[in-house]
């Protein structure tokens, strides 16, 4: 928007009633309604894109999955089982703090809406603070994809419950490792890409923004928040759970 | 013209001879591919023409000195519906004979003659199942099926011969196959057509059809004195191969004699048939290659025998109906290990053509050294 | 019925006193700019530049098939020659061609809105595509690219030494550019049309454009992790798509494909759009059967998406996927045939001149017919075996791409260069530039075709003696072409400050966009218009043009 129309805008703004012209309704848009829809539009059809995105991750994981079954299952029975089902309750939580927040901007509740969003940045970080340690388990056990991966834990399980693995087939285990870096890498990318808006959201929250009613930015990232979320509820169970054998 | 100037002259003259605006017919299939390629011309001719007249027409019969005003046309369904249907006719004519074609073009005849094919940067081998090696040649007779089982032993490759109508993908750690029947005598390009890095467009080479009678005395003359399968067998024993696939009551591995075409059921369930696709992935992968009944303990031979190496144990294990020969191998061990390399004398066939100017990032095991434990030539 | 329509006298036309382009100088106005007008002549400058760069290494490749011997340069220059001219062509010129010039300019004119839905997005999609140029040509500065721009896998991945993941982070910045592109189409589209402007009240182009979109926002992000998984195993060195690790280099083939294939059909949509504005206003009517050339666009965006595969019919896909796809693939060859014939049928009663658009879009008619039909050819499965991989395929796809596709850009940039600039162009010499790129085209690609039946693969930087005459031909052809897209470089220059004043809709089209001022102002309409009419319908211009003779005077 060049900065002369701007001006100009704002001269109306103080002739005409508030409601006609807020001063959030970009100068292209007609109505309020029109750039709401446009921007929820807009942010459903950029998730479209995400979907896509993660998709070729999909198609590798399952292309793979049903070649190197054994070593898949292998795999995945190595990932804290513990540490995921906590970081999947944790992100569960942190989609309801979000909704609770684009609640409270409905209200147009300033309090509660810093106190969600806070909540929900707490909770985005302890998700990447558990990922962090299930990663350094990871290079501890030589689980990283590369120079440094040992199949050692596949040829001779530590777990009696856990097949052994020919070396050919424990080779296979380096892809498995490799797309739940990859998946769960682009995934923790989205999360710290979401936290990172989430302080700009609440210093702005705390400048009194989102309570005059204009609650679409708070409504189009929490529809990204709930999407990171939902990725992570197909990861979860693709990576730590399918075939797994039972706890103790 | 020719006193103008005698070096030009000399040189359009030579080069209009060489001018070649088809290729020769040089294969059964080429005169059906060619039968087909007109009808597609014609198509094509036709479409073109109809829409030049159309438009060409129209610009004439309505330019604006004619015709100044336009008369509003909402469209014709009618109209619409025939340049829908018929178009879609056509193509599902191309779409049948096309289908025709590669169907017969990809399913070799069983009789047909093999012939492997290992493709590298940047030059292609051939290996005759009676021991000829070739580079960058591949000699053919006339009037016979052959089929070629290819693989790659670095990148995507394509083998085409343009000549015969036929062209297939060469891709590393699969085989692929692909037959023709020579019909004309004479020396044909053969070309990679996959981009394979830079010298992608000096791994040519010349396909030479041979009568029958020649190319007996080709054979004769240019065999290493050890067949693909002699080669297949020492490997076989100098890998260890028969201490477990022996045919013995007991033995660890399944029997291997007569397995080749026959139908195997895997672990978990799966029934095959055993071709050399599944021979060549049971010696690399054999976790994913277990046939029921036996114990997961065969060791990976991946980086450890050369895709020829590999060719070798497929032909012996294909042309093996017997176990007669694997015990008598057992037995004369020690004897064949004290052999090798006496034998075999086909050292010129795998030269350091082109590691000067290779620029591969990964280390590639150099077939010239690892083509089978101690069976190559060295 | 029969319309009359008068051409306005251009010698009374004026500039307009405030328009886009003099309502704020310098340039933190324009790089700073919401305006998707502005941004429009942005992507003009860039996609110029890499089309002239892509050009030069076309250039180049010619002259070094001019002898069959690899003479001219070494090898790997060569096939760095040929893979920076197949990237910067298809990611930076091609692909962003007409949707970020053209149709960022013209289509929310056409839909009667201020601007696209998201002009920030819009902005930042330039800054995407010049950050991607930028990655584009370090690469090549750095020492070139030579994994042809289909980055085959193990190739690309572990065989090659050069610059692989600059260029690829580069074409994955470029998609992202084109996925905020279409993004912005499809939401102005639906969300900003102007009261009235019903979808069968639009104009083909914007139809065209819609299609279009919806292939960049599903296809380009699945063409980005395939590079972002390249790089990975680049640099990692893990083997997703290496067969000794275990690895299937034919899931990079399907992934690639996935998008690339598509992206042909994001390459050619736009350009179908020019061509029925093009069509109809130099015939003056509407375009023959509108609803089944709406409904086309959308049918090829739709089975645009289901025959990927065909690039691998050589490449060891079960015999029965193989079928599928090409069947499929005939079917995509319908929907442009209806096109072609629909156009045709437009000129049919018509009232028709030959402005230089008009002869831009009968080469693209021309053209795009052969290598629509020679793409059939290649969706034969038989046929492919012996044309695929060869120089047919080449002919095929540059009829389709330069052909086709930079016909009808080239068409369009005229078209709406009145609109863009206020100014025209040199008829004469432009409508010789038409001529001569038409000409120049054939020679070069024609004798393509018959090289590719004769055998010789793409990619080649020697080749038989036999096939030198063709070459020689082609190169010689490869220099009038050049020369066709030298002219108007220096003549659009030069009618920028000498051109005729242009007025606010020289061709009396119907669209939207000539019924405001040239060049338009800033926020496009003074009052957002109420549409009444259909597209095309130059009776409502002949009626409104002389309501406001009557009223001016």
């Amino acid at each position: 928007m060049d900065s002369h129309t701007v001006a100009v805008r704002r001269d109306e703004e103080t002739l005409h009633h508030e409601a006609e012209h807020p001063p959030y309704l970009r100068h292209h848009f007609e109505t309020v309604e029109q750039q709401r829809e446009a921007v929820s539009f807009g942010m459903w059809l950029f998730l479209l894109t995400e979907i896509m995105f993660f998709g070729g991750l999909f198609m590798a994981y399952l292309l793979y999955r049903n070649w190197y079954y054994e070593a898949f299952v292998s795999a995945s029975n190595t990932l804290g089982i513990g540490l995921g089902t906590t970081n999947t309750a944790i992100l569960i939580l942190s989609s309801f703090t979000m909704a609770m927040g684009v609640y409270s901007a409905e209200m147009r509740n300033r309090r509660g809406l810093m106190l969600s969003l806070s909540l929900t940045i707490v909770l985005g970080l302890a998700f990447l603070g558990i990922k962090t340690i299930e990663y350094h388990e990871k290079f501890v056990e030589h689980h990283v994809p590369g120079a440094t991966f040992s199949i050692e834990d596949f040829v001779h399980p530590k777990d009696s419950r856990d097949a052994a693995l020919a070396p050919d087939m424990a080779q296979h285990a380096q892809l498995f490792f490799f797309l739940y870096f990859a998946m769960t890498g682009m995934h923790a990318l989205h999360m710290i890409i979401g936290i990172s808006i989430l302080f700009a959201l609440l210093w702005k929250a705390y400048q009194g923004n989102y309570i005059n009613g204009h609650t679409a930015t708070i409504d189009n990232f929490g529809l990204y928040w709930h999407f990171v979320d939902i990725v992570w509820i197909f990861l979860f169970p693709l990576l730590y759970l399918i075939s797994r054998h039972p706890l103790h | 013209m020719h006193f103008f100037s005698p070096v030009l002259w000399q040189f359009l003259v030579k080069w209009l001879t060489e001018f070649s605006l088809f290729p020769p017919q040089a294969s059964a299939i080429a005169p059906y591919m060619d039968g087909f390629y007109f009808f597609l011309l014609l198509i094509t001719l036709v479409g073109l023409l109809l829409v030049g007249l159309m438009v060409g027409t129209f610009s004439f019969v309505y330019r604006k000195d004619r015709s100044p005003q336009a008369t509003h046309i909402e469209g014709s369904t009618l109209l619409e519906a025939t340049w829908t249907i018929i178009p879609l006719a056509l193509f599902m004519v191309c779409f049948v004979w096309g289908a025709l074609l590669y169907f017969r073009i990809y399913n070799p005849p069983t009789n047909a003659m093999n012939i492997y094919i290992v493709g590298k940067q940047w030059m292609w081998k051939a290996e005759h199942p009676g021991g000829q090696h070739e580079i960058n040649a591949l000699h053919i007779p006339v009037g016979r099926d052959v089929q070629l089982t290819m693989v790659s032993q670095d990148v995507f490759h394509s083998f085409s011969i343009p000549a015969f109508r036929v062209k297939r993908e060469v891709i590393p750690g699969r085989y692929s196959t692909v037959w023709f029947r020579a019909t004309q005598l004479g020396e044909y390009h053969l070309f990679c057509t996959q981009y394979c890095g830079t010298l992608h467009s000096a791994m040519i080479g010349t396909i030479t059809v041979l009568s029958p009678e020649a190319y007996e005395k080709w054979t004769a003359g240019s065999t290493s004195g050890q067949s693909l399968a002699q080669n297949g067998e020492r490997l076989y024993a100098s890998l260890g191969c028969s201490s477990c696939h022996n045919g013995n009551a007991g033995a660890r591995g399944p029997n291997l004699a007569g397995v080749y075409g026959s139908r195997v059921t895997l672990e978990g369930g799966r029934v095959i048939t055993v071709d050399d696709g599944f021979l060549r992935g049971s010696i690399l992968n054999p976790t994913t290659h277990q046939v029921a009944g036996y114990a997961p303990i065969m060791p990976t031979y991946q980086g450890q025998v050369s895709e020829e190496g590999l060719i070798d144990l497929v032909e012996y294990i294909k042309g093996l109906d017997t176990n007669y020969r694997v015990q008598q191998t057992l037995d004369a061990k020690d004897a064949s290990s004290n052999q090798k390399g006496a034998t075999n004398a086909a050292p010129d066939y795998r030269p350091g053509l082109t590691t000067g100017t290779r620029q591969m990032r990964k280390e590639v095991p150099d077939t010239s050294t690892s083509s089978g434990v101690g069976v190559s030539p060295q | 019925m029969s319309t009359i329509v008068r051409l306005p006298n251009q010698q009374d036309a004026t500039l307009p006193r405030v328009s886009y382009l003099n309502k704020e100088y310098g340039l933190k106005s324009w790089l700073l700019t919401g305006d998707h007008k502005r941004i429009a002549i942005l992507y003009l400058i860039s996609i110029t530049f890499f089309f002239f760069l892509g050009g030069a290494f076309a250039g180049l490749i010619r002259l070094e098939l001019l002898t069959p011997l690899p003479d001219l340069v070494a090898s790997d220059t060569y096939n760095k020659l040929f893979t920076m001219h197949g990237i910067i062509m298809v990611f930076l010129f091609l692909v962003p061609s007409v949707p970020a010039t053209i149709g960022n300019f013209v289509l929310p004119i056409m839909l009667g809105a201020r601007d696209l839905a998201f002009p920030k997005v819009n902005l930042l999609s330039w800054y995407l595509y010049v950050v991607a140029g930028i990655f584009t040509v370090s690469a090549l500065v750095l020492g070139g690219v030579d994994t042809g721009w289909t980055f085959t896998t193990p190739l690309s991945t572990h065989y090659l030494n050069t610059h692989v993941v600059t260029a690829a982070l580069g074409i994955f910045v470029a998609g992202f550019s084109s996925i905020f592109t279409g993004l912005n189409f499809i939401v102005t589209t639906h969300r900003m049309r102007a009261p009235g402007m019903t979808w069968f009240r639009m104009p083909l182009f914007v139809w065209s454009h819609y299609a279009a979109s919806i292939l960049m926002v599903l296809g380009t992000p699945v063409l980005a992790i395939t590079l972002v998984l390249v790089a990975l195993e680049r640099t990692i060195g893990i083997g997703v798509f290496d067969p000794s690790k275990g690895g299937d280099p034919l899931l990079f083939q399907h992934l690639f494909w996935f998008y690339s294939h598509p992206a042909v059909y994001i390459m050619i949509l736009p350009g179908m759009g020019v061509i029925s504005e093009v069509i109809s206003t130099f015939s003056r009517k509407r375009v023959f059967g509108y609803t089944a050339v709406a409904f086309s666009s959308v049918a090829i965006a739709v089975f645009g998406f289901f025959v990927w595969a065909h690039h691998m019919f050589i490449m060891g896909v079960s015999n029965y996927s193989a079928l599928v796809f090409s069947l499929l693939t005939m079917l995509v060859a319908v929907p442009s045939a209806i096109k072609i014939f629909n156009w045709s049928a437009t000129l049919y009663k018509g009232s028709i001149t030959f402005e230089t658009p008009m002869l831009y879009a009968f080469g693209f008619i021309g053209l795009f017919t052969i290598g629509g039909l020679t793409g059939v050819f290649l969706g034969s499965l038989g046929m492919d075996i012996h044309l695929t991989e060869t120089y047919f395929i080449v002919a095929h796809f540059h009829f389709v791409m330069v052909g086709g596709m930079l016909m009808a850009y080239l068409a369009g940039v005229h078209f709406w260069w009145p609109k863009m600039t206020g100014r025209m162009y040199p008829e004469a010499v432009s409508k010789l530039a038409a001529v001569v790129t038409f000409i120049g085209f054939i020679i070069t690609f024609f004798p393509q075709f018959v090289l590719g039946y004769l055998g010789m693969p793409r990619r080649y930087h020697a080749y038989p003696p036999e096939f030198q005459v063709l070459n020689v031909l082609s190169t010689a052809g490869a220099t009038v072409l050049g020369i066709g897209y030298l002219m108007p470089m220096i003549y659009m220059t030069w009618s920028l400050k000498y051109g005729a004043i242009a007025g606010a809709n020289p061709w009396q089209a119907t669209g939207l966009e000539w019924q405001i001022a040239s060049p338009p102002p800033t926020e496009n309409f003074l009052e957002i218009p109420i549409v009444d009419h259909e597209a095309y319908d130059y009776e409502w211009l002949a009626n409104k043009t002389e309501h406001e003779v009557t009223t001016v005077g």
